[in-house]
């Protein structure tokens, strides 16, 4: 229920949002559960193990229940798991409650609870083991379905999230009475500050002080510090933003609400994931209120005593006419009096401690204890058991509870601090130096009075000016009156009935001594036996409860048992932020081709090939399957001419007095005899002795080559070299220049090539340009380089122009071989080209064979006496002559199918692992040949050409019997491409 | 991770790509020997503490740098061009 | 105490009063037949199978922290056999098969779910990849089928396969692949070998190997002195620490892998997807979380713990593949220490000092390898032969280059397999 003249909320601005179907109203500034509470909703969800009915228990991101599927229209599917008392309200919000089967009031799975004396922790590990078979067909199914709380929705996100980057010398995290005094402090001395916050505003717990900060009541001062903040240059005010992990380097990850925060509108993104540089940090992230663990304290309306406070202050928000508190802190008493001031019946004070304050006029019960709740979907009544062990039962509305505070160190211990025991403030705390360069300061250092907040803030502020090389500046220390924090943590009251710890996960304090009794008695084992902490709320609110339970249980102490890893994030945070940007196309960048939009206008399909697209084949009309453009594109280089796009090989220019004998390191066989005007085949091997890589490399002046390489291979050969470069030739005369984007290069091939080239070119003669040369040319009037190289066993050139002319280019050559019968060819036909002849690609060169496997030893120099791979390649094991060698295959039949990934066998024998002999690597229908071909590796193959083997593709149900013969199935002299 | 590259600054990971142990960088002689062959190709010290290991900086200067590291803190003690060794170990 | 339904709902009834501990919590003796060093997954299953295959139970498993703290505790939980390479082969399948009974034989759930595995592909090359890789696995006598895209589409539904930067081409699909409960496979062995007489001896850290010309004969502990004729040293992450006790060095660098789990979520995906265009593996676990995971961070780690840059890198490869699961929050992220091998595969083998041998090098693929690596270890030490299912896992391989097991092809460097 709403309370007059109490909140933060804009009384003038009422909103309509609809819960589970129903509409309700409330204000601007409102969050979704302050608005539910307001309109009496308690009930929120369900349970995640035993359904029982749950509502609101904090007013924070540490909220073990309130989860709710979030709408967002037409913007995208429901957003599953949405945390009602973070979610602020807008006009037409639409959520529904989750995990139930039938409506929220009478879920069907409640059953569980029933069955609840069987569901003990780890239960499932003893049971659901007969008959074997059940467990995928029966128990997980079942299993499965009663787990897990809000529902995936299929589909692409259409209200995308984004990612950003931050920079500064001091990032404040928490805005709260500590970190706004850090703030202001550092920057006042000239420092570059970021302050962020996860709530919809600054303040923190100065919304809800009632003391004197500086002479002035408190939220006056903080509106004093606000706006001077506000108005600092060098000052950045981060709201609705969670810093969620700490990393190396001073990086912080941080998730910022934006969208969200509003109806969604499809113009600005959900949310943005902030990873934030920072010299340095100050931890100012408060503390989170435990809760008690006693019998059935888990039913909506029992909520923490400073969350009641909260909604007061915040949202002028009662949970209940008549109240009762039960809490074992001062901070408890000083709550109860604030609400009973705003009109709430106070029925109780209950407090375990004999020496508990009375702090007004409320019924205390001293030394006493909750021992029972009544209530289905909201808490009715309690019993409250005094010191002398007498009953007491009580009707009430509401129930808050306070068992001393947790501060959230969780940040501190993400690179692997073990957080520390303090017993005298009873609660955990994070070493100093746990992060680099990070700060501690408030009651996240575990200061929990406002004055100290102010004195840790102060300090904190001051330790990193000095770490930042600032000078500190002469603002004073804010001063609170203090006060009297004392708490004595009430972890667990006694008695048989179900007393809940981690209400997220459904673990009660009975799971946590069955572990123990098991020997599941590491915190770590006693985690993961009961699943305690690991639901969304982290445990944030319980893990120390159940520390404490399990200390008990073993007779260690808290200190002793220790707390679990801290890991990030410290919130959940949506994969569509983390991961925003790279839906659909944006994953990877795409790289295209000078030839791309003309081939995407001959209706070409492009192929992704690496970062590249490149096209697959050109249909015509009347074809009706690739295979019939392909083999007409094979047609055209056999015998008139194609041209293809081959730009994204990688292209590297080698320069300079040592060029001749890096290269000479660099790949296996001899450069530096390479005459000028001369292209040479080359073999790179990895220094492990196994191929790498293969190109070729022409020599274009007396210090400059330009070597390529594969597509694929690219960026590491690049890398390499420039490793060897600078690593082991430190001192030679060298430079290395990747040169793929700055070229355009199409090869030209058939018996009609030359004729198409030089009809480009004023001058070129046949005889200058013999196979394996290169000239420079204008190539209709550009600067040109033409190679002639093939790698389709025709007459083959490369024509390379600077990038900026590759389209036209590609134009002029597709009209002139148009008009001689030929045309463009794609990589589909380009593969069948370059299999009839035998040339490999990385299908063959898969990393794992050697030059002798391709039969390329003489590739090896013998000459030299050192190059990259050379030591690695005479290991005995590369050596052997039974390893698999490449062949080529051809069906016995001549038109059986062969198909690559096939597996090799002698033709008697039973296909198995130890039979298997070898596999075909790549295969295709020779158009040329009028059959199928294939390459691949066979034992000791070079010596079995004739042979007849037996491919077996079991996937695709094909057995074929092939006669191995030599790799090169077309013009095995070369004459074509040569003469 | 923020790594100092010798020629570009302190710079964020992600524009550097990681190789792995600095006994990259000390490649042996062709006639060393299998053993040491072995050695370098294969076998680490691979203790935790300060190491020193060998990454590129990718994304900037393409610079190959040595980086003394902690392994168990990530803290990184410092970085320096690896062309600056000034040994050359080819042939 | 044996497990069973009928137990579960008598304990139900009177309070769970009767379960007694999972395993004893022993002092360590001074001298044992044999020293399991770690006791994570791996070490467990070889006292396991050291108790049950060869009746050797003077055994204790030395553990530093807690039992199953390493990467048993903190993995993906898939289980595989689809390899490509001899070696590799016949060891997983060997594993699988130890998989497909151990609920029964551990008698303890370790939820063993046979969902199945789908390799996704997206070019022709890496089609012709996979086929070679499922001939191979149905030569081992292991289950693959060949899904084009169109049976890929009706299968799971929910991939991008219209708007993706790399199309999905199609899948292979391993029906006998699945998950586990990850702490339960420790939690199961351990229970077992406890049974069978094995000391399992926590917070116990080894702090050096005694060696006696050329032959181990105990250990230093910080619970003291423990002395034994054999050792095993099975703490990946941490193999060349330990092996450096006894003056070893190893062809490993230890690397950090991080894994990533989200909120609860009702059911959404019912298999293991692999992505082809980078490393993203995917399932959903039994309480609804889903499970994923992606490349190293690439530097060598005992930090136990990675960075945003990888983070951010797995989450993109999600929301390309699968775009749904932009609505899902990551809830928890964690780093395991990978021991990273200079093949990517293995070793199990005798070290060059006597008694001494190691377990090692399992790099991304421990977690699967549980059973098959404990029988096989088990049978090494015992017998000082190598099972016939590991006998390619030797040590000397790196060194000849024979017989390496590179399935990525990748070559000698550590971080790249």
């Amino acid at each position: 229920m709403r309370v007059e003249g109490k909140g933060r909320i804009n009384r003038d601005k009422p909103l309509n949002f609809t819960f589970d179907g129903k509409t309700y109203q409330g204000f601007e500034g409102d969050s979704l559960a302050s608005a539910l509470l307001a309109n009496d909703v308690a009930l929120i969800g369900r349970s995640f193990k035993y359904h029982r009915p749950r509502g609101i228990v904090t007013a924070g991101s540490d909220d073990p229940n309130g989860l709710v599927e979030l709408s967002r229209g037409p913007y995208g599917a429901a957003i599953p798991n949405t945390r009602a008392t973070m979610q602020s309200l807008y006009e037409g919000l639409v959520a529904n409650s989750q995990n139930h089967l039938g409506p929220l009031g009478f879920d069907l799975l409640a059953v569980n609870d029933l069955a609840a004396p069987f569901l003990s922790a780890g239960f499932y590990y003893k049971t659901f083991m007969w008959p074997r078979r059940f467990w995928e067909a029966v128990y997980e199914p079942l299993i499965r379905r009663a787990a897990g709380l809000g529902r995936l929705s299929r589909g692409m996100q259409a209200e995308p999230s984004e990612k950003a980057f931050g920079h500064c010398d001091l990032l404040v995290i928490g805005a709260g009475p500590s970190g706004l005094t850090a703030a202001l402090v550092a920057a006042e001395a000239g420092a570059d500050v970021i302050l962020v916050d996860e709530n919809t505003e600054l303040g923190g717990r100065l919304w809800l002080e009632d003391t004197v900060i500086d002479d002035m009541p408190a939220q006056t001062w903080l509106a004093q510090i606000s706006a001077k903040l506000s108005a600092m240059p060098n000052v950045r005010i981060m709201p609705r933003c969670t810093v969620t992990g700490a990393y190396d380097g001073g990086t912080y990850g941080m998730i910022e609400r934006v969208g969200l925060e509003h109806a969604p509108s499809g113009t600005v993104p959900r949310e943005c994931f902030w990873r934030i540089t920072a010299r340095a940090a100050i931890l100012a992230t408060g503390a989170v209120e435990r809760p008690i663990a006693f019998a059935d304290n888990d039913r909506p309306a029992i909520m923490m005593a400073g969350a009641m406070r909260s909604y007061l202050d915040r949202y002028g928000v009662l949970p209940a006419r008549k109240i009762a508190l039960f809490v074992s802190t001062d901070q408890g008493h000083r709550d109860a009096l604030a609400l009973q001031a705003a009109g709430a019946t106070l029925a109780a004070v209950i407090d375990p401690r004999s020496d508990a304050p009375a702090l007004g006029d409320y019924p205390l019960y001293r030394g006493a204890e909750v021992v029972a709740t009544r209530g289905r979907t909201r808490i009715s009544g309690i019993t409250i058991r005094d010191a002398a062990g007498k009953t007491t039962d009580m009707d009430i509305g509401a129930l808050g509870m306070s068992g001393g505070w947790n501060p959230n160190i969780h940040l501190a211990c993400h690179m692997g601090a073990r957080a520390i025991w303090n017993a005298e403030k009873s609660c955990f705390l994070a070493p100093e130096g746990a992060v680099p360069a990070l700060h501690y300061a408030g009651s996240a250092a575990g200061y929990f009075s406002t004055a100290e907040c102010f004195t840790s803030g102060f300090a904190a502020a001051i330790n990193a000016l000095s770490e930042l090389g600032l000078t500190a500046p002469h603002t004073p220390c804010p001063i609170a009156p203090a006060s009297r924090e004392t708490a004595r943590p009430h972890w667990v009251v006694s008695g048989k009935k179900r007393a809940w710890i981690d209400f997220a996960n459904d673990v009660t304090a009975k799971d946590i001594r069955l572990a123990a009794q098991e020997g599941y008695q590491s915190v770590e084992h006693m985690k993961r036996y009961t699943t305690q902490g690991m639901a969304p709320d982290q445990g944030r609110s319980s893990n120390t409860t159940a520390i404490a339970v399990l200390a008990d249980a073993t007779g260690r102490g808290i200190s002793e048992t220790g707390t679990t890893t801290y890991r990030p994030p410290f919130v959940p945070v949506s994969l569509g932020a983390i991961g925003a940007g790279a839906q659909g196309k944006g994953f990877a960048p795409e790289r295209l081709t000078t030839s791309h939009a003309a081939s995407v206008a001959r209706n070409a399909p492009m192929v992704a090939t690496g970062l590249w697209y490149r096209a697959s084949y050109f249909p015509q009309n009347g074809e009706t399957t690739w295979l019939q453009s392909c083999n007409r594109e094979v047609g055209y280089v056999r015998n008139a001419v194609g041209v293809v796009d081959v730009s994204t090989l990688g292209k590297i220019a080698v320069s300079g007095p040592d060029a001749a004998r890096f290269l000479d390191f660099v790949y296996g066989n001899m450069m530096s005899s390479l005459p000028e005007g001369r292209v040479r085949y080359g073999l790179m091997l990895r220094e492990d002795g196994f191929v790498m890589d293969d190109g070729t490399c022409a020599r274009v002046g007396p210090y400059d080559y330009v070597i390529t390489t594969t597509t694929a291979a690219a960026a590491e050969v690049m890398a390499h070299l420039e490793f060897v470069a600078q690593v082991f030739c430190p001192n030679w005369k060298l430079s290395l220049t990747s040169t793929t984007e700055a070229w355009a290069q199409f090869a030209v091939a058939g018996p009609k090539a030359f004729d198409l080239v030089a009809g480009l070119t004023t001058d070129l003669r046949r005889d200058e340009l013999p196979f394996m040369g290169w000239v420079a040319r204008d190539v209709l009037g550009v600067p040109a380089r033409i190679f002639r190289i093939s790698f389709s066993g025709e007459e083959g050139y490369e024509i390379a122009v600077p990038v900026g002319y590759g389209a036209s280019l590609y134009d002029a050559l597709l009209t002139r071989a148009e008009a001689m019968g030929g045309g463009p060819y794609g990589v589909e036909a380009l593969n069948v080209l370059r299999l009839e002849k035998g040339f490999i690609t990385h299908a063959e060169i898969n990393g794992r064979v050697t030059a002798g496997d391709l039969g390329m030893t003489g590739l090896l120099s013998k000459k030299k006496s050192d190059f990259i791979g050379r030591a690695g390649a005479a290991r005995e094991g590369l050596l052997d002559p039974a390893r698999p060698a490449l062949i080529g295959l051809r069906p016995v039949d001549g038109q059986s199918k062969i198909l690559a990934g096939g597996h090799l066998f002698e033709a008697d024998a039973k296909p198995s692992r130890e039979t298997s002999k070898g596999y075909v690597s790549s295969a295709c229908f020779s158009p040329t040949l009028g059959h199928p071909i294939a390459l691949g590796f066979f034992v000791d193959g070079r010596a079995r050409h004739g042979d007849q083997v037996k491919m077996v593709d079991h996937l695709r149900r094909q057995e074929t019997l092939c006669e191995i013969c030599p790799p090169v199935f077309f013009d095995p002299d070369g004459g074509r491409m040569r003469d | 991770m923020r790594i100092p590259c010798p020629i570009c600054g302190e710079r964020d990971s992600r524009e550097f790509r990681p190789k792995g142990d600095i006994t990259y960088a000390d490649r042996p002689a062709a006639e060393a020997g299998a053993a040491a062959w072995h050695s370098y190709l294969h076998l680490r010290d691979n203790q935790p503490g300060q190491i020193v290991e060998i990454w590129r900086h990718t994304h900037g200067c393409g610079a190959w740098i040595s980086v003394t590291r902690n392994t168990v803190s990530h803290a990184i003690l410092g970085a320096q061009l690896l062309r600056d060794r000034g040994q050359d170990h080819a042939g | 105490m044996r497990y069973s339904g009928l137990r579960v709902i008598r304990e139900g009834l009177r309070g769970q009063k009767s379960w007694t501990r999972a395993w004893r919590d022993p002092a360590p003796k001074a001298q044992y037949d044999m020293i399991i060093i770690g006791g994570g997954g791996h070490g467990l299953a070889t006292a396991y199978y050291l108790a049950k295959n060869h009746g050797i139970t003077n055994i204790a498993v030395l553990e530093k922290g807690y039992l199953g703290g390493g990467n048993i505790g903190r993995n993906t939980t898939i289980v595989r056999a689809n390899y490509l390479l001899e070696g590799n082969s016949q060891f997983y399948s060997h594993s699988l098969k130890l998989w497909e009974g151990l609920e029964q034989d551990l008698n303890y759930n370790v939820m063993h779910s046979q969902r199945g595995i789908i390799n996704l592909f997206h070019s022709d090359g890496q089609r012709d990849a996979f086929a070679r890789r499922g001939n191979a696995m149905i030569n081992q006598g292991d289950d693959a089928i060949l899904l084009d895209r169109d049976e890929l589409r009706r299968m799971i539904p929910y991939l991008d396969y219209d708007q993706t930067r790399f199309p999905i081409f199609g899948g292979l699909y391993h029906k006998r692949g699945g998950t586990a409960r990850h702490d339960a496979v420790a939690w199961g062995y351990a229970r077992a070998a406890d049974q069978r007489g094995v000391d399992l001896i926590q917070n116990c850290e080894v702090r050096g190997i005694d060696v006696h010309q050329g032959r181990v004969t105990g250990v230093q502990t910080t619970r003291g002195a423990i002395s034994a004729g054999k050792i095993g040293v099975v703490v990946a992450g941490r193999s060349s620490q330990v092996a450096a006790m006894a003056g070893l060095r190893l062809p490993i660098e230890s690397h950090v892998l991080q894994a990533f789990v989200t909120e609860g979520l009702k059911p959404a995906i019912d298999h293991v997807i692999t992505y082809g265009m980078g490393h993203f593996y995917i399932s959903q676990s039994d309480k609804g979380g889903l499970v994923f995971g992606g490349d190293l961070d690439f530097y060598a780690s005992y930090a136990s713990r990675g960075n945003l840059p990888t983070a951010e890198h797995v989450m993109e490869t999600g929301m390309t593949l699968m775009p749904m699961i932009g609505q899902a929050k990551m809830l928890r992220s964690w780093g395991g220490i990978m021991d990273m091998s200079s093949d990517g595969s293995p070793i199990i083998d005798k070290s060059p000092i006597e008694g001494l041998y190691l377990n090692c090098g399992w790099c991304y693929g421990g977690f699967k390898a549980v059973p098959g690596s404990g029988y096989a270890f088990a049978h090494l030490m015992a017998t000082d032969q190598p099972h016939q299912s590991a006998e390619r896992y030797r040590l000397d391989r790196f060194e000849t280059g024979r017989d390496l097991m590179d399935e990525e092809g990748r070559g000698s460097q550590h971080n790249l397999h």
